[in-house]
């Protein structure tokens, strides 16, 4: 029932006419442009690859597992647990993330390196490399706005649901469980999508500081190739297909459920 | 069980702030009792009802259902509140509410709503949870839409899916709040028809409602309740046919 409407969608003129120029742009490109050192880069690019999705993946789920108590100690409180909570979001969203960035690789890494009792711990092997910072940055700065996203969407939820649910005997954390939480999520998910894709795009920072995700596999290799735009046109494209699965895959999830919001 | 009276509520105060809304009210429900109230807005007829289940804490008074007192403490509001949580999830469990805006929850099918209190309130195995869901539902009429999300529902059929969510766990008593108020003219009657029939089958309610006809028809006992007192009480006969108080004559005379 959606196919042929789509297809006929396609088959408007101006489509046709864009995708035609789309397809002459990729062909240019193509034919005119230097792509041999593609094939000799591929394993870097695949691991740079990882790495990125690695540092996405990990900060978005570790980041919203922190958003959660950010936003509840919000809405519920205590008191102090509040202010310590909006405190926190608020610097972290009110600076650059390329300066807590920094401020954790330099400021913190260096600040470790100056205890024996840090050097000698089992954690050493890891705090001495750039990646433990960038995950922690990235982290906290995704709890930050989605501990922001979830607050809302916590206090959104129709009060009426949640007394329907105490009505049938539920304890507060079965409340929160079945009914309080799901349909907070559900409600945010329109905006997790979006902050996930920026999530994505905020990632190349991490190169700054020395981790080698797929934006930095691309600068070593513009600086071996010689090459300004071949690398940097395929990152494009790179970004630009993570970003439409990511989309394609969240707008699944949310249109699973009809709540009509 | 036992022969408790089902509800029993013995001089409730209720304050909001500065604001009185109960004013010692007792009130006493036995088993296949239909109790209407009624009475003008603010008069406390929702807080009244709210309280029987803890949704509302009272400032004084006491409140059994089936014989069992809430047990309860000083708030720190210089009112009363439940001093054992799990007490009153026990004897909310065996009480249903039926609310104004139906408060179905939305992310759930009609079946998954149903199925829910018994399931992961009262513990029932999940096939004879959806077994006695099919069965409750199709009572009211929506053995169709098992499988509809709320949304996708007319008001009607919203508020009979939250009536069947109530009867899937066999409640000692129903408290309505006002179940049609929020319902268009015509889909008043076929929520009515399925309480009608609730109480034709014996079930012990309280009923707050405007729909004055209907309460005089079903109710076994009626109560106007004005300014946070019971001003009259007594069968519907007594109270349409023969009011005593000249506000209950004034109210009836404005609503009927």
């Amino acid at each position: 029932m959606e196919n042929p409407t789509l297809l006929r969608r396609m088959m408007m003129p101006h489509r046709l006419i864009m995708a035609a120029m789309a397809l002459a742009g990729l062909v240019a490109i193509i034919a005119t442009m230097q792509w041999d050192w593609l094939p000799a880069a591929l394993p870097r690019l695949w691991q740079g690859l990882q790495v990125t999705l690695a540092m996405l993946a990990g900060s978005v789920v570790t980041g919203f597992m922190l958003a959660l108590p950010l936003a509840l100690f919000q809405v519920m409180g205590p008191s102090p647990l509040r202010w310590l909570s909006l405190g926190f979001c608020t610097v972290i969203r009110g600076t650059p993330l390329l300066l807590q960035l920094w401020l954790f690789y330099f400021g913190l890494g260096a600040l470790f390196a100056q205890f024996p009792e840090i050097r000698e711990s089992w954690a050493w092997p890891y705090l001495r490399q750039a990646w433990p910072y960038g995950f922690l940055a990235l982290t906290l700065s995704f709890a930050a706005y989605q501990g922001e996203v979830m607050r809302g969407a916590f206090t959104g939820v129709p009060h009426g649901e949640l007394e329907a649910a105490r009505a049938v005997g539920m304890s507060p954390w079965l409340v929160f469980r079945r009914v309080w939480f799901p349909r907070a999520l559900h409600r945010a998910l329109p905006t997790l999508s979006g902050e996930i894709i920026l999530q994505l795009k905020s990632t190349p920072l991490i190169a700054t500081i020395t981790v080698t995700d797929l934006y930095a596999v691309t600068t070593r290799i513009r600086q071996t190739t010689l090459l300004t735009y071949e690398p940097l046109l395929l990152l494009v494209a790179i970004y630009l297909c993570l970003s439409a699965i990511l989309i394609v895959g969240l707008r699944w999830l949310e249109n699973r459920i009809p709540t009509g919001r | 069980m036992n022969d408790q009276p089902a509800i029993v509520i013995r001089d409730l105060h209720k304050r909001f702030g500065d604001l009185q809304v109960l004013k010692g009210v007792s009130l006493t429900a036995n088993a296949g009792e239909v109790i209407a109230i009624i009475g003008g807005s603010g008069s406390g007829k929702s807080t009244l009802l709210r309280c029987i289940n803890m949704l509302e804490h009272p400032t004084s008074g006491h409140i059994a259902i089936q014989g069992e007192a809430y047990a309860m403490r000083p708030s720190r509001a210089g009112g009363l509140q439940p001093a054992d949580r799990r007490q009153v999830q026990r004897i909310r469990a065996q009480l249903g509410m039926v609310f104004q805006n139906f408060n179905l929850w939305p992310h759930r099918t009609v079946l998954e709503n149903v199925t829910e209190a018994p399931v992961h309130v009262l513990g029932v195995p999940r096939d004879q949870a959806i077994a006695r869901a099919r069965q409750v539902l199709e009572r009211v009429g929506l053995g169709e839409k098992l499988q509809t999300y709320p949304v996708h529902l007319s008001g009607g059929q919203q508020q009979r899916a939250a009536i069947a969510r109530v009867l899937a766990i066999d409640p000692l008593a129903i408290l309505f709040d006002e179940p049609t108020s929020a319902l268009d003219p015509e889909l008043v009657g076929e929520v009515l028809g399925v309480i009608r029939d609730l109480a034709d089958e014996g079930r012990t309610m309280v009923l707050v409602t405007h729909e004055m006809a209907f309460a005089r028809d079903v109710a076994s006992r009626v109560i106007y309740l004005r300014d946070g007192r019971i001003e009259e009480e007594g069968t519907p006969e007594q109270l349409f046919g023969d009011p005593q108080s000249a506000h209950l004559k004034q109210f009836i005379r404005s609503v009927m």
